[in-house]
């Protein structure tokens, strides 16, 4: 190979030359500030260990000050408030005030920072820097956003339904919230820890439909009326596979209730997603299409429909969309997380570390997965999209429904430790999995073609052949 | 608890009346969402957690996208919903049927506790019980149910199914 010519050097690859890692510049850093930064490294082995002799010890359990589980202070505030012979009411008001605040913050909070945490990850996956203008890393890119957004003139168009214009923003923003509801944080942190928490995250999802509808039609647009019946059909046919998928879950675990299945998780120290492969694709890629993210945002596909079922709005209505879709990423992280990561344990580790902690890293990486598909995959056309849930997902599902009842009640049966059989369906079911997919998408056509061994577009208009030769190949 | 009940009743009627009176079609329709989940909610303080769920999941979230679909594929639908004479049949039927299940209700002996004879234990999970008896002694409906919402999912296959003319290929 010839040698190839030095590129002039521009200032940003200048700037990517000189770019030192994290460990140079901290080698290059003065010596105190060396021996300071040990001395905090001590300071926190130390009192770490302390936290450890403490715990080991088991003379936290329970107490107000266990901050693992914040359930424990709102379960003592009731017990002292009930000695105090308050009224009835006043302690499960209180505590659940206190939930609630607690759901509100969290949603609050990631309004604030998600779409700078989005835009900064995309911008990685783009090779570029993303907002870091607006105060320390463009942290507050977001609020710039917000303010942006409300001073912004409000249109309305004249022909629109008033009543309904205004009501889907709020509407919409409802299921987002509710849907936190059962989720567990920690043993005794979920705020409704409902018997039939499945079915309720479900018809939860099956609302926010109804404001996307009215938010399209009384616009009175086309664009937003087409986004809103794509919208709609797509949601009401990806609720089936969340539901077939969750069936699954359901009946492997025995329970509806979000706490008993992260306890089965944790009893038997297998995540669901070995177990059921198929449902954890199942329910993340339906997820994507539910709450409208790429590869499935066909309702609002900007380079077709302008912004789809929101295009009328503007100022901090179309925000509020926005913010939307950002808390519903989040929540089906969370559901992701309870229904197929093991909730808030991590195999013995929700013993150290608080267990809300460990359920939010794994929102993170749930979240960091749907950033990393809109940053990879394209948007599916809406027929493609109708069809693999129809012709793909739904099938499927029910094949693996069948196969995991039969699973099911031979574990019910089994009475030597359950490792073995859940060893074997997890290799079964993985091997089934791998199998029918492969087989099924053969016989619909969806096969996957042999790997082009030269880049098609290349080749046609000369330009490999001429690149080769350019290399003297 | 008296708080929840009044406050969800009143929801609940007043959107059901909003339903009567709005003009529109479709701001009938959010109304009668809104009256839904009313009724979700009254079934959740009866503790009756499984049908305030599913009342949720099937007329709040899938028979009002049915109705919407409805009303957006009818001809005419959004035209102003005046009063014609149909209103007298309708206020009978609804008069009749309201003192029907008001007269059963005070008719019928209620067991009422209060205060502290109203133990958390008295608050069984209804889930395994609807359960239990959907697969055991309810069988036979379940299953004609089933085959009758199968037909009916066939029945709209092959109604929407494009038919080839003869001598068409493919």
């Amino acid at each position: 190979m010839s040698e190839q010519p030095m590129r002039p050097a521009t200032p940003m690859l200048r700037q990517i030359a000189e770019h030192r890692s994290l460990l140079q510049r901290f080698m290059g850093v003065s010596k105190e500030w060396k021996g300071f930064a040990l001395l905090l490294l001590g300071g926190l082995g130390l009192s770490n260990l302390a936290i450890a002799y403490v715990v080991i010890d088991g003379r936290l359990d329970g107490q107000w000050y266990d901050i693992r589980d914040l359930g424990n202070v709102t379960q003592h505030l009731r017990s002292w408030m009930q000695d105090e012979g308050f009224h009835p009411a006043v302690p499960y008001l209180t505590t659940a005030l206190l939930g609630a605040l607690g759901i509100l913050s969290v949603v609050g909070g990631w309004l604030l920072i998600g779409s700078w945490v989005e835009r900064r990850v995309l911008a990685k996956f783009q090779i570029r820097q993303g907002p870091n203008r607006t105060g320390p890393f463009g942290l507050f890119q977001p609020i710039a956003d917000a303010v942006k957004l409300m001073q912004k003139e409000v249109v309305i168009p004249r022909v629109a339904d008033k009543f309904l214009y205004y009501a889907p923003p709020v509407i919409i923003f409802i299921p987002a919230i509710l849907g936190w509801g059962p989720v567990p944080w920690a043993g005794k942190m979920s705020f409704l820890d409902l018997n039939v928490g499945v079915l309720y995250t479900i018809a939860i999802s099956s609302l926010g439909v109804l404001g996307v509808f009215l938010a399209g039609w009384s616009s009175n647009n086309h664009y937003s009326l087409l986004g809103a019946m794509r919208t709609v059909a797509m949601m009401v046919s990806y609720e089936i596979p969340i539901s077939l998928a969750l069936l699954a879950v359901v009946l492997l675990t025995g329970s509806m209730q979000l706490s008993t299945i992260v306890a089965w998780q944790a009893n038997y120290n297998a995540w669901l997603i070995f177990l059921l492969p198929f449902a954890a694709f199942t329910f993340l890629f339906a997820s994507t299409a539910e709450i409208n993210r790429t590869p499935n945002d066909i309702g609002e596909a900007e380079s077709e429909i302008v912004a789809g079922f929101y295009t009328e709005y503007s100022g901090m209505k179309a925000g509020l969309f926005m913010g939307v879709e950002l808390g519903n990423a989040i929540l089906v992280g969370a559901m992701m997380a309870t229904f197929f990561l093991g909730g808030y344990t991590m195999f013995g580790l929700e013993t150290w570390i608080p267990g809300y902690l460990i359920l939010a890293a794994k929102i993170g990486a749930v979240y960091f997965l749907f950033v990393w598909l809109r940053g990879t995959l394209p948007r599916f056309r809406l027929d493609q999209l109708m069809g693999y849930a129809w012709k793909f997902l739904i099938p499927l599902s029910v094949v693996q429904v069948l196969l995991v009842a039969v699973e099911a009640s031979i574990f019910a049966r089994w009475e030597t430790p359950a490792l073995f059989p859940l060893a074997a369906f997890a290799l079964l079911n993985l091997g089934l999995t791998v199998e029918m997919v492969r087989r099924w998408a053969h016989a619909l056509g969806y096969a996957p073609e042999v790997a082009q061994q030269q880049p098609v577009m290349a080749t046609a208009i000369g330009g490999l052949k001429a690149a080769q030769k350019m290399r003297g190949g | 608890m008296i708080l929840a009940f009044f406050a969800l009743s009143g929801l609940t009627v007043a959107s059901a009346l909003l339903v009567f009176v709005a003009r529109n079609l479709l701001h009938a329709l959010a109304f009668l969402v809104l009256s839904f989940l009313g009724m979700a909610g009254l079934f959740l303080t009866l503790s009756a957690d499984f049908i305030g769920v599913a009342q949720v999941l099937i007329y709040a979230g899938s028979i009002s996208v049915l109705m919407v679909f409805a009303v957006m594929l009818t001809p005419l639908a959004s035209r102003n919903n005046g009063s014609t004479l149909y209103v007298i049949p309708a206020m009978l039927a609804a008069g009749g049927l309201a003192s029907l299940i008001g007269f059963v209700a005070i008719d019928t002996e209620w067991d009422e506790r209060k205060g502290e004879a109203l133990g958390v234990s008295d608050f069984t999970t209804t889930v395994a019980g609807i359960g239990d008896l959907l697969l055991g002694r309810y069988l036979l409906a379940f299953e004609v149910a089933s085959v009758l919402l199968l037909f009916a999912l066939l029945g709209a296959i092959v109604l929407v199914q494009e038919r080839r003319r003869a001598g068409e290929e493919a």
